[in-house]
């Protein structure tokens, strides 16, 4: 059975068609895999009698002949997708049995295509981190080992999504990035993430963290099976404001192998001091591949790189002390009693909250309060737009911008605890797009001298996810990675 | 600029969350950090920069003006930690 939970979307769609397996098959498989995959703790709620359902009623389609573009792909879903009849927490105990009354757009969507969801998975709370280490369920255990074999972080804040689709308990996840929570995770667990431009998929009903970053995306073990639940999961909503009226290409058709027309830039700003040589010599590499498949490789210039972490973390937790001022106690979620209404409120909130998140609500409310929103908050908004001009006037020289996806390997659980501003580091390479509302992807290009993969970044313009996947594609091909996490490999040995 | 404790009780406040004085203590610090390290902002001249929100410049769609959603109490009240006759209920806040 093993077999059929290493395979890709695309081959297992096939497979659905030509009747190899069904539908059920393919989820029982999976549903295997995460029992024999728990100790990861990728999971906050697993559904496999949902999974079951829907697998048997994927069947009855393909057999009628009016099988959806994903029916029967048993995939994870990132616990802060409001899912109808399912809790969903978002990963804090705030929200601790909350069961939404209405589907995300972006689940329902997928659904519609024939999609099984095998679980909601863990993530930082409120996806809020880089190590899932900020989770009221737990930590989320990378199924990827170095030579010491300690317990590693996923990455985050999208840890258990990531996690569970490279240890083959799932086909593919979604995933959401804020400032890097699917392409960090991607790169720490040796798989694929997109984040595609901002409005691309719909937000509604996805749990608010940071309203003009927060994007929805994918995750899966081929540039190619990205696509394909990227193609399901976008498109105009008219529940999302922001949500873009644009039709939405093919993305798998863009998967050409042809890279000739294109110039690539690389930023000579995100060659950090310190950057591991093991990343630099990658991140060379990279270029050469692409350089030896007929592009052209040319150096650009993002000027204002060094000040993106710092822009991004006065506008981030501004917008989530906005959004999480609705966790209250009086309409959902847990609710701890006070003398009056407003220590109600504040005990609700204090024993509610982890501490990540009570630092991240204490800067923004800091940022935003009288006297300081215009040297915090307004100068943050005009460095966002100086980061952004910097990436229009890149791509007046470039089609893509090939980059590292994150400066380290997977490291510790417990590693950059002690210091919050170092774990804010782990998204160095990726904010920049965030702020500038870019896609993104994330393509596992090698393993470390640890044995752990390091993954490459490519970054096109706003609509322009085409290219992103075009690019994606030749660094797969060139990179062929193959390599299996150690917790899988020692198994099956 | 450093956060003092008292500083961090206000914005506490202001944020509604309780804490206590070793939370504050602890916090403290932290905040002061951070804060300081995203004042390197004002390194940068923003001198004639409009501030940027609107990131992919997505123009906000009109719509008719009419109701398309609602009559569905039950599930808007399906989390309320509590509920009398379709009301959430908190205490008394008017004396």
């Amino acid at each position: 059975m093993s077999d059929l939970t290493h395979m890709s979307i695309a081959d297992a769609l096939k497979g659905l068609e030509s009747k190899d397996f069904t539908a059920v098959e393919l989820t029982q498989a999976h549903i295997d895999a995460m029992a024999a995959t728990k100790d990861l703790n990728a999971f906050v709620t697993e559904t496999p009698e949902i999974a079951l359902k829907q697998a048997e009623e994927s069947d009855k389609r393909r057999e009628a002949g009016k099988a959806g573009a994903l029916d029967g792909i048993p995939l994870a879903i990132k616990d802060l997708f409001c899912t109808e009849g399912v809790q969903t927490t978002a990963s804090s105990h705030i929200l601790e049995g909350f069961i939404p009354q209405y589907e995300s757009t972006v689940t329902a969507k997928l659904f519609a295509d024939g999609a099984v969801m095998l679980g909601k998975t863990s993530l930082d709370e409120f996806a809020m981190g880089s190590g899932n280490t900020h989770s009221y369920f737990g930590n989320v255990i990378n199924p990827w080992k170095g030579s010491d074999a300690k317990d590693l972080v996923p990455g985050g804040s999208s840890g258990g999504s990531a996690a569970i689709v490279a240890a083959r308990g799932a086909m593919g996840a979604t995933g959401t990035d804020t400032g890097g929570s699917i392409r960090q995770p991607a790169s720490f667990c040796g798989i694929t993430g997109m984040k595609p431009t901002y409005g691309r998929c719909s937000r509604w009903g996805v749990i608010s963290f940071a309203s003009s970053l927060d994007q929805p995306g994918a995750f899966a073990r081929s540039v190619e099976d990205c696509a394909l639940l990227l193609n399901s999961m976008a498109g105009h909503d008219p529940k999302d404001s922001t949500s873009a009226q644009k039709d939405v290409p093919n993305f798998a058709a863009a998967i050409t192998g042809d890279i000739k027309d294109l110039k690539i830039g690389i930023p000579k700003e995100y060659r950090m001091d310190g950057m591991p040589e093991e990343i630099a010599k990658l991140w060379q590499q990279g270029a050469e591949w692409l350089k030896d498949s007929g592009a052209e490789i040319v150096d650009v210039s993002l000027p204002h790189t060094k000040y993106a972490l710092a822009t991004y973390y006065i506008i981030a937790p501004a917008e989530a002390s906005s959004n999480l001022a609705r966790y209250d106690g009086v309409r959902y979620g847990q609710r701890v009693e006070g003398e009056d209404l407003r220590e109600m409120y504040e005990n609700t909130r204090s024993q509610g909250f982890g501490d990540e998140v009570k630092r991240r609500i204490m800067i923004g409310t800091y940022v935003l309060s009288a006297g300081y929103y215009d040297a915090y908050y307004i100068k943050a908004q005009k460095v966002r737009r100086l980061i952004s001009e910097d990436f229009t006037k890149a791509f007046e020289q470039c089609d893509a911008l090939l980059t590292p996806t994150a400066p380290s390997a997977a490291f510790a659980i417990g590693e950059n605890e002690d210091d919050p501003i170092k774990m804010y580091l782990n998204d160095v390479f990726t904010v920049p797009a965030s702020i500038a509302g870019l896609p993104g992807i994330s393509v596992p290009a090698g393993l470390d001298s640890n044995g752990l993969p390091l993954g490459l970044q490519v970054i096109t313009k706003a609509w322009d996810e085409e290219t992103a996947f075009r690019v994606g594609g030749v660094i797969e091909e060139k990179a062929s990675f193959t390599a299996l996490p150690q917790t899988l490999s020692q198994k099956a040995a | 600029m450093s956060m003092d404790k008292e500083t961090i009780r206000k914005v506490a406040g202001l944020a509604r969350i309780k804490m206590d004085d070793v939370e504050l203590e602890t916090m403290a610090p932290q905040l002061s950090k951070i804060i300081d390290w995203i004042e390197q902002l004002s390194e940068v001249n923003t001198d004639n920069v409009e501030p940027l929100a609107n990131v992919v410049n997505i123009n906000l769609a009109l719509r008719e003006d009419k109701v398309t959603d609602g009559g569905c109490t039950d599930k808007v009240l399906a989390n309320a930690p509590e509920e009398v006759q379709n009301f959430f209920v908190v205490s008394k806040i008017v004396e």
